[in-house]
Order: C-alpha cells, then structure tokens, then sequence
C-alpha cells in the first residue's frame, strides 16, 4: 500500500515517525510550532508534541546551530530548522567549526548526532540574498553530511536516515521540491547515506546530479529519447559521502558526462564530479566534461533575468549535443 | 557577600591549596618546556599555548562547587580547569605535547582539552563558540527533568561576541540551568575592556535579558568562588540563567604571542598589582590564619604537587605521538 504525498508531506512523516520513536528527538527553529513551519513541513506539531518538542526560537541562528550541538553531545536528536539555507550562513561557525570538528578534535569523545534542515535552491524572484543553493561549499568539509533530495520519496527514506545517524547532517529540501509527489509505501523505509541511485538507465550520455539538477536532467532525457539519444541519470543523493560507483559504472559505459546542478559554477558540485571522473577514468572520456549550472551572478528580481541565470532542460539539451 | 558559607574543614582547605599549587606549577612547567627548553623531544611546539597562572582560584573554586552530575565547558585557556575537574595531569600534559596519550589523542592540543568522564565538555578556541553549547548541554538537562546545572566560563572578550548575546536570550527564554561565569581579566588579547565594551560591568547585560544579574566576586580568592558558585548553581537548577562575574588575572598574558608586557611599563605596573593577590598567596593566608602547625602539611604539598608535574612530564615525553590511523580516525562515527 502506498500515499501519493508531496515531498512537504514525506518529510513531514518521515519527522512524525522519527519523533514517536524516539523520544530524545526534538525540533527546534524559527517557527517551527505555533506558526507551523515556514514551508508547513512541521504542520500539527506543536499540538501534537507540545512546547517542549517543538520549540520556537528566537531569530538567533547561531545559537539555533550552537544550541543544537550542545544538545546533541549531550545525548539528544535535534533536528534543527534554519527556515533557508540562506540564513544558515549565520550559522557557518556552529556547523563547520563546531558541529563539523567535535567528534574529531575531542578524539571520539563526544559525538553530534544532529540534522540541520534548510531549505534551499531559487524560489520566486527571491532575489539574490535568499536564493542561494550552496550545498557544494557545506559539503567541502570533513565531518559533516550533506544530503539533498530530489523527490518525495527520497527525500522520506534520506531523512529519516540523517535523523537515525550519529553525526551532523545538512539535509537541505529544494523548496521548488515542495509540492511535487511521489508514491510514498505504508511501510517504513530508509534510503542510506551515502547511496547514489541511478534515476533512468541510457547508454549515450552520463547526467550526474543531486536536487532540482535531476528534475532538469530527467526532463532533458525525455527530449533526448525523441531524437533517440539515450541519457543515463544519477542521482548522488549525498554530496558527502560521495558515492562515485555508479557514477564510474555508467561514464565507463557512455564515455561522455554533463553534469547539472542549479548550484554556481566556481569551485563547485560539477568541478568536483569532473575531477574525480578524470582522475579515475580518463581512459574511458571520449569528450569533455560538462557541467551545466547557475550563471556566475547574484540571483537578480526581475523575472525574465532570473530565469536566464538558472539552469533548464533546453541547457542540458544543448550541452548534451555538445558532447555526443 | 550575601551567599551562605559553608564551613569548609581543614582537609578541604589544604586539597584546594594543593590543587592551586599544582596548576601553577604545571603551567611553569609548560612554560619552560616552551619557551626554555632546547631538546626538540621535549619542547612543547605550536602556536598557541594559554597559560591559567594567576586565575587559578576562579579556574579550581568554580569547579570544585559542581556536582559530580554537572557540567563544565570553556574556551581556550583550559588546563586548570581539567585539572580541577579530576584529568589526569598526565593526559593533559600529553595533549601539549601532541601525544597520542592525551586528552584529545594529540588531536585538539592545549586550546581543545576535554574529559567526557568527568562532565567536563572542553575547551574551545572560536571565542564565543562554546557558549551556545553549554546551553545545549542545559537543555538536555531540563528536556530530561534533571537538577543538574552547567558552569560556562566565558571570557570578558567574548561577551562581544554575538554568540553570547543569542545564547544567554535563549537560555532566559528556555530558563536553562545554566551559571556563567565571567572570568574577568579586564583584557581580551590586548584590547581592554573599557575600549571593547560599552558597558563595563559584565554583569549589567543579565539585565538586557531579563536574566538574574549575579554577583560579582574576587576572584582571587577561592573561598569566595566556591561559595558564590555552588549558591548560584543551585539556583540555576531551580530558576534558569545566572550571569556572574569573577575579576582576576592572567599572570603570563593572552599566550605565548604577548609581547605587549615586554614594552608597556603600565602593563608591569598592573601586573605587579595583581601579584600581590597572587590566588596561592591568599588561601595560603587564609589557611595560616585559621589553622596552626600547617607547616609539614604545606611542605607535603610543595613535594608531592613537583612530583606530580614532572610525573606528567616524564610520561608526555615517553608518550607515542599519533599515527596514520589516528589522523583518519574520528571525522566521522562509524566511517
């Protein structure tokens, strides 16, 4: 048996579920209680659970980060809400330094079993404070796992996985994401960390992604499959741990990769995928790697530039042709 | 001084005396392993080193008020305080020397000491850092409905630090069982408190909190640390927040990179000042004042607290540094 849920929705039961199992799981951010969650992820919570569970705070991320790691050393499961990834910049200190650093500095003395949830990626004209999608510079550093679904079910399997683990997790949920469904089963599931999944089987062309980059490379597949050309398309899931096997599996097999991401291009998601493809494979590469991505510019409010600063099929399409 | 006293026996006076006096040597001993000795094998290397000399009774008084179920977090000048709290002077020894023995494996050095078994949660080095987690270590506490309550020292420095200002408004709101403790030295680094703070007396911010504005104490004076502190947690167990202060000193500067009392005749001048209210000197007062015949006592403690230093410097030295294993080992739990 199964629920057509949107991915608000099967993150929300994946929390409801992990909150009646364990009691030391506890929400906490910027109204996650009376107000219901910013994106209604945390909706009936605060009725259900009450204040103690699920705790409102004040705008004060860093302490919403610090806070949260003290907890968690100490033995608790917060699941920690930074309302957009954006605003979890004021709380890079706490995560990377703190979160990041413990369970090593300290020797294995301590461990932080925490989430971070933000959400993240462009939302309507959001402009260039509030649009940030900058999961890869998270995921730059050891001790911290950075997950990013790129749909419903996933995104149920992949949190409950992060609240389950021992060490701090940035989950962040591409909030265009939001309202798409999937089929959700009854039963319990978890998708491991640190598990890639290839979302479409092809033999011509590599499409590596995480996020909204695998809506946009499974939409460009569909367009290529009328003109024959056939993209296989992986889903990192993860950005760290980064399973590179299926990734490997499938360039060995098309000989050409493009990667997607709706993240900037410096320093980036696909500088990191095409590094470690040539290093590992360039006997295998028959073309250049490309990598479709955001411009190299702060998200602008006008629509029509917004737009054309962001990633799309049509991009993917036509780096896909670039390299066959 | 409103707080009740407890009355202290003689025994508990002179293994408080015999703790001040051990962590001063200890740090005279890190000193000279810095700064004096030639031998690279057992030369204390590195960049930062933050000795405790001179704030010893604040450091050992306020630890010594908690329960054994209680918590103890700070930032970087640390030794003291894991000493106080029941370390082994010998692993913390080993962790400036980067030895595999020491607190922290040789992975975090004298800024990153903690001991998971005695509640004492570590030193931290990003002022400021470490606040919010001493919170967080307090809301375990009350979401578990526990009476045990934190100690949090911070810095006068970091009280301008933003991380103070969200973590003390959270700990009000969510009444956590938390002290902080001001360990006032008047100076973060080189820059004084007058030029860094628009309001001098650390205590007075409780108030921008709605919080209980504790008192502010000698902390010289380790009788009155203890008395204040251990009131003050009990009340934290039962209320919420505490912001107290204890005015003392560090006798060796900010770190081994203080260079400003080699030029500045008014830095000397202060720091002679507080020499006189050396921590070792006081209780040593107060012990000669209350009790007669301390001598054997006294000459027991002086022998047996230079035994205990170059105990531990015997087995830092002798001590493994880490291996390749120990570098991979630790970034994640079960990776």
């Amino acid at each position: 048996m199964s629920k057509n849920l949107s991915m608000r929705d099967a993150l929300r039961s994946a929390l409801h579920e992990e909150m009646l199992r364990d009691d030391r799981v506890f929400i906490m951010g910027e109204e996650v209680g009376r107000w219901n969650g910013t994106h209604k992820v945390t909706r009936g919570f605060f009725d259900e659970f009450g204040p103690e569970r699920v705790r409102d705070t004040p705008i004060s991320e860093m302490a919403i980060g610090g806070v949260a790691v003290g907890a968690a050393m100490a033995g608790l499961r917060p699941v920690a809400e930074m309302m957009t990834i954006n605003f979890a910049l004021l709380a890079f200190d706490a995560i990377i330094n703190h979160a990041a650093k413990i369970h090593y500095m300290f020797n294995g003395q301590f461990t932080v079993p925490l989430v971070i949830r933000a959400a993240t990626g462009w939302g309507n004209q959001a402009t260039a404070t509030h649009s940030h999608t900058p999961e890869p510079i998270w995921a730059h550093f050891p001790g911290l796992i950075v997950g990013c679904p790129s749909n419903a079910y996933d995104a149920k399997g992949m949190l409950k996985a992060a609240i389950r683990d021992d060490n701090p997790v940035l989950f962040t949920e591409v909030i265009a994401l939001y309202p798409k469904p999937s089929q959700i089963p009854d039963d319990e599931y978890i998708i491991p960390i640190g598990k890639s999944d290839v979302k479409r089987q092809g033999d011509d062309v590599t499409l590596v992604a995480y996020g909204r980059g695998v809506e946009w490379a499974l939409e460009a597949a569909n367009i290529l499959a009328k003109e024959d050309i056939q993209a296989e398309v992986i889903d990192v899931r993860w950005l760290r741990p980064l399973d590179m096997s299926a990734v490997l599996e499938s360039f060995k097999k098309t000989n050409r990769c493009v990667i997607v991401e709706e993240s900037l291009p410096m320093y980036s998601f696909g500088s990191e995928i095409a590094a470690q493809l040539q290093e590992a494979a360039f006997d295998y590469m028959d073309a250049p790697i490309k990598r479709v991505t955001a411009m190299d510019v702060p998200l602008p409010f006008a629509r029509e530039i917004e737009l054309m600063a962001l990633p799309n099929a049509s991009k993917v399409v036509k780096a896909v042709k670039e390299v066959l | 001084m409103a707080t009740k006293t407890e009355s202290l026996t003689k025994e508990t006076l002179l293994d408080w005396y015999r703790e001040l006096v051990l962590v001063r040597k200890f740090e005279d001993q890190c000193h000279h392993q810095y700064f004096e000795e030639k031998d690279p094998a057992r030369k204390i290397t590195g960049v930062y080193l933050h000795l405790a000399s001179g704030s010893e009774a604040t450091h050992v008084g306020a630890v010594k008020a908690l329960g054994k179920d209680d918590h103890v977090i700070t930032a970087y000048r640390d030794h003291g305080i894991a000493i106080a709290r029941g370390t082994d002077p010998k692993r913390v020894m080993a962790e400036m020397f980067g030895k595999r023995t020491g607190t922290s494996g040789g992975k975090g050095g004298s800024m990153h000491l903690a001991d998971r078994s005695v509640n004492f949660w570590g030193g931290y080095a990003i002022v400021g850092g470490h606040i919010p987690l001493g919170v967080g270590i307090a809301l375990k506490e009350k979401y578990t409905k526990t009476k045990n309550a934190v100690l949090c020292f911070i810095g006068d420095g970091a009280l301008n630090n933003g991380y103070f200002h969200e973590a003390a408004n959270m700990a009000q709101i969510w009444r956590l069982p938390i002290v902080f403790l001001v360990e006032n030295n008047f100076v973060g680094m080189g820059t004084r408190i007058e030029e860094s703070s628009g309001q001098t007396q650390p205590t007075k911010r409780a108030i921008g909190y709605g919080m209980k504005e504790g008192p502010s104490i000698d902390g010289q004076n380790i009788l009155e640390v203890y008395n204040t502190v251990k009131a003050e947690l009990d009340w934290a167990r039962e209320n919420g927040p505490v912001l107290m202060e204890a005015k003392t000193y560090r006798f060796e500067g900010h770190g081994v990179s203080d260079k400003l009392y080699d030029s500045r005749d008014d830095l000397k001048a202060e720091l002679s000042v507080w020499e006189k209210r050396d921590p070792i000197n006081v209780l040593r007062a107060h012990l000669e004042s209350s009790f007669k015949n301390l001598d054997k006592d006294l000459a027991k403690i002086d022998a047996e607290t230079t035994q205990a230093v170059q105990e531990a410097l015997d087995f830092a030295i002798a001590s493994p540094a880490p291996d390749y294993n120990d570098l991979i080992s630790h970034v994640y739990v079960g990776m």
